[in-house]
């Protein structure tokens, strides 16, 4: 049934769940919505202040007046719930894994993860320590950035790409529109990071 | 104050203990028996020596033996803050037991929990000996001991990260 | 010994501390980190009753990355950088000792041009770390503009570093013998206009911050050490100093060119968390006087290679003309396999968070057969245990900030 708003309005009845699906069809898709939904997700990214290592010396430089990075429209908050970006800074320990995941799940979707580091990669100077984990066991990462440290320019510069990549390939409405991520399999641990806590 | 001054003041301390001297560059070291350890270590501080700066442990694999020494040093004299001083044991690898010096050095009590996780040395009497800094399944190795290798990981990988 | 109250000279104070008592009605257990305000990356686990804090039990090592371990592994040289990523904002000061500990095995001095090098390094990388401290510790107490000033002009210094080692953090600088580069012939004119700026910038920063009667409101008082509780529990650094403890491992044992160049160790006597930020507004303008010291002196002095001459003599035909092209030393390939002596020994240098002791143990091969580090965050930790009990919830941020807690430091 249309018509009945005027104007193009639309309302749907019937089935609740198809309708709803249409619906959001038709906002993401046809009026465009989804173009606004990735820009305006790609200038609020905002890492949530989770320190995993020494990367943290530059990231809290790139947010210094010198670099400034809250020009791409990313500063880091206190609560992981108002967060939607996770920036691992350098080695995950195994202590530490279960502390990033868990603050990952509480984040609201769409979110990214950046990896910053080498450490991040695949250990960097601590290759073949018995205490690390590499965050991509944890959690699905988006960009990473070599360098041991990396520059805080990299790090503005990984921004600028993660902004590219969710505005070119659509990643946060597709995500909104399916309810998962479209181009990436969601990254499940294969182990319990937490299992040492929860012995 | 140099180190042989401050040898003659734990020898003068020392007095009554038996006790071997292993000396090193930048510190000396009095290596007296298990029984005589909390004793000896109480004796230094009377002496002035009121902090732990290191309690350094270390696996000789190859003599069967921990050596566990607890480097100490002063800060409210200032003489004694020159040197460092160390007052240990050796005890054999199958049974590393110690008692605990937290009741002469409240500094310990942080290190005497780390070398318990690293090492499995038992520090007796020990008001809270649990876990530091690692998670239960990496401390069951004793990661610190020489007996536990790092296995080496490889560097070509099957399957590269994605992202 | 005069003591110090907040910036002025005066002979006696009375300071009330705050009365430990525990109780044990409803108690809850809270648990605050790895995931916090600030930076940190650690857990602290504080039962509280009400607003006050009973026990308080930290839960370190979320970043043990098992360097004493790693550092078995690994030849002598390649553990310079390993160590560095302890604290690499403040990576000359923590290396250095390990250095100091190899050049004692092997029984050589480097020349006096590398001490004063070091020293020079080891000063700016202070400041640094300082004004890190001081930045975090805005961010605890919620006085964002300290970050913000506090990081701007902690650039100044990063840049003074860069200039002179090439890395904005990790230098990786000090080696067995001596010091990697000379610095460039720029270098003093900038070293002098920094150290210019900085004086002019700190009374700024005591105006907004140190006097700012918020910020006095929420430190005095807060994490009081007694002078002999201090000594008990071993801490170190400016926490030991701001508590009346005249102890400062450039003092009691001078390293490098400390015993050449004339700084004075600030010392308070409240033990609060005040007071611990006034050490290190002092501090930083002693590492000032001793940056235009040594400036001053490598000046003077005529250049030459910053490596004891042991090493220098064995250096290829081509490292000797690039030294004598642009003042630079390439690092020489036998140290790659450097062997040492079978010995054991022990140096300890200041940090800008206090002492750090390296028990160092060769068994005449290419790498270590134990490496022993007490790093200054480590011995720290003891005071959330046996201070932070007593005081509010929300002065933990206070003392944290204050004792400048460095995780992967602590870790190591």
């Amino acid at each position: 049934m249309e018509g009945n708003g005027g104007n193009g309005g639309r309302v749907y009845v019937g089935n609740l769940d198809k309708s709803a699906k249409r619906a959001k069809q038709l906002v993401m898709g046809k009026l465009r919505m989804g173009k606004a939904v990735d820009w305006a997700t790609a200038f609020s990214l905002w890492p949530v202040h989770l320190t995993t290592s020494c990367c943290g010396c530059e990231f809290a430089a790139t947010w210094s007046p010198r670099f400034d990075a809250e020009q791409h429209g990313a500063l880091p908050w206190v609560g992981a719930r108002q967060t939607n970006m996770i920036l691992i800074e350098g080695t995950v320990t195994k202590k530490m894994a279960c502390a990033v995941r868990v603050t990952w799940e509480q984040m609201p979707s769409p979110k990214f993860a950046i990896a910053m580091g080498a450490c991040a990669i695949d250990g960097g100077i601590f290759y073949n320590s018995y205490n690390i984990v590499r965050p991509w066991e944890i959690i699905p990462v988006d960009v990473y950035i070599p360098g041991c440290p990396p520059r805080p320019e990299a790090v503005a510069r990984a921004i600028i790409e993660l902004q590219r990549k969710i505005r070119k390939q659509r990643v946060a409405s597709k995500w909104i529109e399916e309810g998962w991520r479209p181009d990436r399999e969601y990254v499940k641990p294969k182990e319990d990071p937490c299992s040492w806590w929860r012995g | 104050m140099s180190l042989d001054q401050a040898r003659r003041i734990v020898e003068e301390a020392l007095s009554g203990i038996e006790y071997r001297v292993d000396e090193g560059k930048g510190f000396i070291e009095f290596i007296v028996a298990k029984e005589n350890l909390v004793e000896a270590a109480s004796r230094l501080k009377k002496a002035g020596f009121d902090h732990v700066k290191s309690l350094t442990v270390v696996d000789y694999k190859a003599e069967d033996k921990f050596k566990i020494v607890y480097h100490a040093s002063s800060y409210l004299n200032e003489d004694l803050a020159k040197v460092i001083v160390g007052i240990g044991t050796e005890v054999p690898r199958s049974n590393p037991k110690v008692p605990t010096l937290v009741y002469v050095w409240r500094s310990v009590e942080f290190q005497e929990r780390e070398v318990f996780e690293f090492f499995g040395i038992e520090f007796e009497d020990h008001p809270d000996l649990r876990l530091l800094l690692l998670a239960p399944q990496v401390a069951e190795k004793k990661p610190l001991r020489k007996d536990f290798i790092v296995k080496e990981e490889p560097i070509i990988r099957t399957k590269p990260p994605t992202g | 010994m005069s003591v110090w109250v907040y910036g002025e000279q005066k002979s006696e104070l009375g300071l009330e501390g705050t009365i430990t008592r525990k109780l044990e009605e409803d108690l809850y257990e809270v648990f605050i980190g790895p995931q916090h305000p600030g930076s940190g990356h650690m857990r602290i686990i504080v039962r509280i009753d009400g607003d006050i804090i009973v026990e308080a039990d930290p839960d370190m090592g979320y970043v043990h990355r098992t360097m004493e371990k790693l550092s078995e592994g690994r030849e002598w040289i390649k553990n310079v950088p390993l160590f560095e990523r302890m604290a690499i904002h403040d990576a000359c000061n923590v290396t250095v000792s390990y250095v100091m500990a190899l050049e004692r095995i092997l029984g050589i001095e480097p020349p006096p041009r590398a001490k004063y090098l070091r020293t020079l390094l080891c000063e700016i990388n202070r400041i640094a770390a300082h004004l890190y401290g001081f930045g975090i510790f805005g961010v605890f107490i919620g006085h964002s503009t300290m970050y913000m000033w506090s990081f701007a002009d902690r650039e100044v210094m990063v840049e003074l570093a860069e200039k002179l080692t090439g890395a904005r953090l990790t230098h990786s600088y000090p080696i067995p013998g001596g010091a990697r580069r000379d610095m460039p012939q720029d270098f003093p004119q900038a070293a002098r206009k920094a150290v210019r700026y900085f004086r002019r910038r700190l009374d700024e920063y005591r105006k907004i911050f140190l006097d700012n009667p918020v910020t006095r409101k929420r430190l005095e008082g807060v994490g009081i050490i007694p002078k002999k509780i201090a000594a008990e529990l071993g801490v170190v650094g400016p926490v030991a100093r701001a508590s009346g403890i005249k102890y400062d491992a450039r003092l009691a044992e001078p390293y490098d060119a400390y015993d050449e160049v004339e700084f004075e160790v600030p010392v308070y006597e409240e033990g609060d968390a005040l007071a611990r930020a006034w050490v290190k507004f002092e501090e930083i303008k002693q590492s000032l006087r001793i940056i235009e010291q040594a400036v001053d002196w490598l000046e003077k002095h005529p250049r030459e290679a910053p490596i004891h001459e042991r090493f220098w003599a064995k250096a290829p035909p081509l490292w000797k003309k690039v030294f004598e092209a642009e003042g630079r030393v390439k690092l020489l390939p036998l140290m790659a396999n450097l062997k040492l002596p079978p010995g054991r020994a022990m140096a300890r240098s200041e940090t800008a968070r206090g002492e750090i002791v390296y028990y160092v143990e060769s068994d005449g091969k290419t790498t270590p057969y134990r490496v022993r580090i007490v790093s200054p965050s480590a011995r720290n930790a003891i005071v959330f245990k046996y201070i932070a009990p007593g005081y509010k919830v929300m002065d933990l941020p206070t003392i944290y900030g204050s004792i400048d807690y460095f995780p992967p430091e602590a870790d190591r």
